[in-house]
């Protein structure tokens, strides 16, 4: 991806390689990660918003880090990296899992796919720096690693990317969720994943950056995809029950206590003779067995104010926890937060309250997602 | 005789002799995005001007309301407790927040009328 200085929005801003078709397109655009990225394009963070759900919506996620590493015993070099399971992945098969400090502290959120003599990892726009350092330090010296500069990453999702995605290549719609493939799309050779950050189904496609414009166009031809920003983007992970790195755990989080144990490996969790060797094993097996003081939990309100990021969680008037992705649902309807509370206290329908602006307001625990996810799992 | 007038936090007041109609401007609206949470002051609370007196919420951010100018509040806009949208789609009519009875009628320095903000605005 090339690096452009943004000097017209906002000070030493890099551009991705849609930036001017971003504009073209009335795209309101906001400093994110270092990237002067469209938050909306005129219509409203809304619309946008249901017609990912309604249709399909197209998103510029090039900002984002896409990585590839290769060497000798690359797959098991990974491996202990992560809580997950990745010498069990097949060839093209994609895994969400989670880069851990020595502490067991979540230090990324990543996508991991098992690519033909390759692991290829894409990483949040704001940790490339540290997850490249992070991942260099612990490799052996005949692996190597490179951020792959000159690609952008293009997001199609919602219940119409298939269709539309299967116009210019029918193959594509037989992937299966987190499956990936090399594909042509208009003479355009992408790497395609069955994935995404929405909740619904979709893809993500990674492509030369000097293509991504002309790609992008293509797609925007059919009247069932609409460009979607950021803030859309937002909106449809917190309904899918999804983290946002940084803002729903930081490196003091542990997968436990992130409610993620489930990238945890089932040979992991199943009382093993001696500690695994990835990274904050301990810990995390430890909180796996015993529990987590503190756990990650949605909530609902029964009133209409978006209850933000920051906000204390109380129990029976005892601070409990807080809030970390608060706002309004589209797709829900109402109010819908995520945060931290007590693992005591994190089952279904517990009621908590909250102060905002002097005013009480009665809020309860409830199941993530928020919305139903529709990943394609034939 | 009634004339509308605009403070530099982008309301809109719609003076009536001695009570006003405070709104946010269509700009504000647009620069906020999708309203879906109105928080109003209580009928008969006094406030003085610039005093913080609710919020228009929209999903990514929360813009304050001040009190354009001083004076107690005299009505309130139900309607914006299930239709907080009314706010985007119609900002200047359906969409106002609350009325006002003046302290003092006179009190109306510095607030802009219509040219002097869409001058204003056009700088932002």
């Amino acid at each position: 991806m090339t690096h452009d200085l943004d000097g017209s929005h906002s000070k030493n801003l890099f551009r991705t390689p849609l930036h001017a078709l971003h504009e073209t397109l009335g795209a309101k655009f906001a400093p994110f990660a270092g990237f002067s990225m469209p938050i909306e394009y005129g219509n409203g963070l809304k619309r946008e918003h249901l017609h990912v759900r309604a249709a399909a919506g197209l998103f510029d996620v090039s900002h984002m880090g896409q990585l590839i590493i290769r060497g000798p015993n690359v797959v098991e070099e990974i491996e202990r990296l992560v809580p997950s399971d990745i010498t069990a992945l097949k060839p093209f098969r994609q895994r969400y899992s989670v880069l851990t400090n020595e502490h067991g502290g979540i230090i990324d959120d990543v996508m991991i796919t098992c690519l033909p003599e390759q692991i290829f990892i894409v990483v949040n726009a704001a940790n490339v720096a540290q997850d490249l350092m992070h991942i260099t330090e612990r490799l052996p010296p005949n692996n190597s690693i490179e951020l792959l500069e000159d690609r952008a990453l293009l997001a199609i999702q919602g219940p119409s990317a298939s269709t539309c995605l299967a116009k210019w290549e029918p193959d594509i719609a037989k992937l299966e969720f987190m499956q990936a493939g090399y594909f042509q799309i208009g003479g355009i050779e992408c790497l395609v994943h069955r994935c995404g950050y929405t909740g619904c189904d979709g893809f993500e496609l990674s492509l030369k950056d000097d293509e991504a414009p002309s790609l992008a166009s293509m797609l925007l031809e059919d009247d069932a995809v609409e460009p979607i920003g950021l803030g859309a983007r937002d909106t449809l992970r917190l309904e899918a029950g999804l983290c946002l790195a940084g803002v729903d755990f930081d490196a003091d989080t542990t997968p436990v206590e992130a409610a993620l144990e489930w990238v945890i490996a089932r040979k992991y969790r199943v009382q093993p003779q001696t500690t695994p060797g990835f990274l904050g094993a301990a810990r995390i097996l430890e909180q796996l067995n015993n529990g987590a003081k503190r756990r990650r939990i949605g909530l609902i309100s029964a009133g209409r104010a978006p209850v933000r990021a920051g906000t204390v969680l109380l129990h029976n008037g005892r601070e409990v926890g807080q809030v970390t992705s608060g706002s309004f649902g589209p797709s829900f309807g109402g109010p819908i937060a995520m945060g931290y509370g007590e693992s005591d206290l994190a089952s279904i329908g517990i009621p908590m309250t909250v102060e905002i602006r002097g005013r009480t307001h009665e809020l309860q625990i409830a199941k993530l997602p928020f919305v139903p996810t529709t990943y394609y799992r034939p | 005789m009634s004339a509308i007038k605009f403070t530099v936090d982008h309301e809109w007041l719609l003076i009536e002799g001695s009570s006003a109609t405070v709104g946010i401007s269509d700009y504000a609206q647009e620069q906020l995005g999708d309203v879906v949470y109105v928080e109003l002051p209580e009928i008969g609370q006094r406030f003085s001007r610039g005093d913080n007196v609710g919020v228009v919420e929209s999903v990514k951010a929360v813009g304050e309301i001040y009190m354009p100018i001083s004076g107690a509040i005299e009505v309130i806009n139900d309607r914006l407790v299930d239709e907080p949208e009314l706010v985007n789609s119609e900002p200047t009519t359906g969409g106002w927040l609350f009325k006002i009875t003046l302290d003092d009628q006179s009190d109306v320095s510095g607030l802009m009328d219509e040219p002097a903000y869409l001058e204003f605005i056009a700088t932002l």
